[in-house]
């Protein structure tokens, strides 16, 4: 059987942004895979270093359009791991509540678009009409569906009024019982399970060697979480547990995240109970950051987010530095996705939940500044030997 | 009744061929988009949405990629849309009894036969476009081909036996009328609900759209195709929403009426058929290749044999 080579992006239907894998195949069987990422640069950290702390939160919000609390809720951890800064006791509700209902909408964006990926398009739409409530009630809580803004150095931007939570447990109520039919209807369905079970298997030693974190390690029997290792904000104060699973196929993947949404619920839960009553004000007021350095972490929807901050006492970090969950998360496919049919390697690269704008940070540019290119006169010359290619003269 | 080469040409290119299946081919193509959409809580598009898209297919470029067989990808589209249109028409001209002037035309065989043109096109057209994920699905359409054929040759077999062993569709169909439909006994049941995911997986429909897996491999064998000639292929599969229902109408559910209420009957059994195939598209994710091949050889085939067997014993 001869080898050949599918490329897999960087645009295709399978990657909602620009991703390259190589899959090298006999016949069907996926013997050997490459991936090279650095397509969607954007030079956040960059841009990071010349602006103010306050604006920085903003600009690494941006940094990805799902998890968009994970990253400023990591890089406020930095900050304030600089100068242990303490963040009033509401304040800390307030943003596990935003950080659990990130995680809820994130995993029921990752299970349409998984359902999508395999053929599924039913699957998708109801997972994401089910994510409408979460949306409004960011929405009622935020002002916004996405980039919700919440987060300040030393607590958050907006409070939660109390008149405004009876309503909010009403919807939650509402997702509560999608999400606990929703996991049923995954659970037992048969097809599901018959087209997923034992797929593109991450064994616990891999997971280890590849550092992988999150809803994939955790589905391959690592029991890592940030929120339970190292409890930040209201995470000490609220009872939960985390989902770990065994086989590290993709639908563990998929069951882990199911229940995940399900202890998220009752984390929710549990912060808006606390909210009708916990008083005191939302944001400690810091005037400057002293030198020094800080981490953060945070478990994102898909992972543990790091952020690294130094400062030198100036209104802006000196150095910032992004290490997003997907960039562990997928190299492990060199481990789970070699010996499987292709229709099961696209599934096991989706199963990870990849977020590849949020990965990208650095680019490493070879013979910088050797050579000097006029992008005019290449531009040109290309046009001119098309040309020559289409009309021969 | 014999008929004049003008009939001949009228049953092919109107009614019941090209014209009269492409239109109601386009129209279940709008019922199936607008049912997934209510299925999925989407709103669906417009009526004409179909047309819409064929018509503006037409009028764009095509482009024609340069390491192919160029003959082989222009050809293919073209011999698959008149295959199709072949067995419309002769299913069409046995059910409708063509109007009154003729109803001798339907033969089975033929009928199998055009129906593994279609599939053997869709394979030399995504061979010819030189494409790795277009060969990738050609492949698949050949495995998915090997799977389904044997099934659906016994199933066709199961009306043969029942119909007192005659490959003519008139002869079935009024051996339905003199007895009832095949449906109603045990053998001619199994043989529907096995025909059904036949024309699940011929019409390359969820669960079986394996060869066009648009998030896989990107449509497959069509997907170097582009304005005109992809529009012929859309139109072709369009025209098979309406061809293979109305072949296993024919085969177990003893065909049409065109008279008083009996046309409300005849509508029923149609819509009834496409509206379960596209519950069955919208309830199942993509299987594997593998997995087809096993569904079709382990469960399928040998039912549709059991089928068969009990066809011959007469139940």
């Amino acid at each position: 059987m001869t080898e050949n080579k599918i490329p897999v992006g960087p645009f295709h239907p399978l990657l909602e942004e620009a991703e390259y894998f190589e899959l090298k195949v006999e016949g069907e069987m996926v013997v050997d895979i490459d991936m090279e990422i650095g397509w969607m640069h954007r030079g956040h950290e960059f841009i990071s270093e010349s602006k103010a702390f306050t604006q920085s939160i903003y600009l690494v919000e941006r940094i990805c359009g799902i998890c968009s609390t994970s990253h400023p809720l990591a890089c406020v951890h930095a900050i304030e791991d600089i100068d242990n800064i303490e963040i009033p006791m509401r304040a800390r509700y307030i943003r596990t509540l935003i950080g659990e209902l990130e995680r809820v909408h994130s995993h029921l964006l990752w299970l349409g678009l998984a359902g999508h990926f395999i053929g599924y398009d039913t699957l998708w739409m109801w997972a994401w009409k089910y994510r409408e409530p979460v949306l409004e009630m960011f929405e009622a809580i935020s002002g916004n569906r996405n980039h919700y803004g919440m987060m300040r150095v030393g607590g958050v931007a907006k409070d939660v009024e109390s008149e405004k939570i009876p309503h909010l447990l009403q919807i939650l109520d509402e997702i509560d019982r999608k999400m606990e039919m929703i996991a049923k209807a995954a659970h037992d369905d048969p097809v599901l399970k018959s087209r997923l079970k034992g797929v593109g298997v991450l064994k616990k030693a891999d997971a280890i060697a590849y550092c992988a974190v999150g809803p994939t390690a955790r589905a391959s029997g690592l029991a890592i979480d940030v929120r339970k290792d190292e409890p930040s904000d209201a995470y000490d104060l609220v009872d939960f547990n985390i989902v770990v699973l065994p086989n590290g196929d993709v639908y563990d993947k998929l069951v882990v995240r199911l229940l995940e949404i399900i202890e998220s619920n009752k984390i929710i839960r549990q912060c808006l109970e606390q909210l009708k009553t916990v008083p005191g004000p939302i944001l400690n007021n810091v005037k400057e950051i002293t030198p020094g350095e800080g981490i953060g972490r945070y478990e994102a929807p898909r992972g543990e987010v790091f952020h690294y901050i130094k400062s030198d006492g100036t209104n802006r970090p000196v150095r910032h530095k992004v290490r997003a969950p997907s960039y562990v998360n997928i190299p492990t496919f060199m481990a789970s996705c070699k010996g499987i049919p292709v229709a099961d390697a696209l599934i096991t690269l989706a199963a990870v939940d990849p977020c590849y704008c949020c990965t990208e940070r650095a680019l490493r540019v070879v013979n910088a500044g050797s050579e000097h290119l006029d992008l005019l006169a290449l531009s040109r010359a290309k046009t001119e030997q098309l040309r020559r290619e289409i009309y021969g003269k | 009744m014999k008929a004049s080469i003008g009939w001949l040409l009228f049953a092919i290119l109107i009614f019941p061929g090209l014209f009269f299946t492409g239109v109601l081919g386009l129209i279940v193509g709008w019922l199936d988009r607008k049912v997934s959409a209510r299925v999925q809580y989407r709103v669906g598009p417009p009526f004409s949405q179909n047309f819409n898209d064929f018509f503006k297919l037409l009028g764009k470029e095509t482009i024609i990629v340069r390491n192919g067989i160029h003959s082989l990808f222009v050809i293919a589209p073209l011999v698959a849309l008149g295959s199709t249109v072949l067995i419309a028409t002769l299913v069409g001209i046995t059910l409708f009894q063509w109007l009154g002037v003729a109803n001798d035309f339907g033969d089975l065989i033929v009928i199998m036969y055009l129906m593994m043109v279609f599939s053997v096109m869709v394979i030399l057209g995504g061979s010819a476009s030189g494409n790795v994920y277009s060969s990738l699905g050609a492949g698949r359409e050949i495995k998915l081909l090997l799977a389904d054929e044997l099934a659906f040759i016994l199933v066709c077999l199961v009306a043969v036996i029942k119909a007192g062993y005659t490959f003519r569709l008139d002869a079935i169909l009024a051996t339905q009328q003199a007895q009832g439909m095949f449906i109603a006994s045990p053998s001619g049941a199994i043989a529907f609900i096995v025909g059904l995911l036949c024309l699940q997986a011929k019409m390359t429909l969820p669960p079986f759209h394996i060869s066009e897996a648009e998030t896989e491999i990107v449509e497959g064998p069509l997907m170097e195709y582009s304005g005109p000639l992809l529009g012929f292929w859309k139109l072709s599969q369009a025209m098979l929403w309406v061809a293979l229902p109305f072949l296993l109408i024919a085969l177990f559910l003893g065909g049409f009426t065109v008279e008083g209420y009996g046309i409300l009957w005849s509508l029923l059994k149609y819509v009834g058929i496409v509206v379960v195939m596209i519950l069955i598209k919208n309830t199942n994710p993509r299987i594997r290749i593998d997995t087809a091949l096993h569904f079709f050889w382990k469960i399928l085939t040998p039912l549709a044999f059991l089928a068969t067997i009990l066809a011959v014993l007469g139940v």
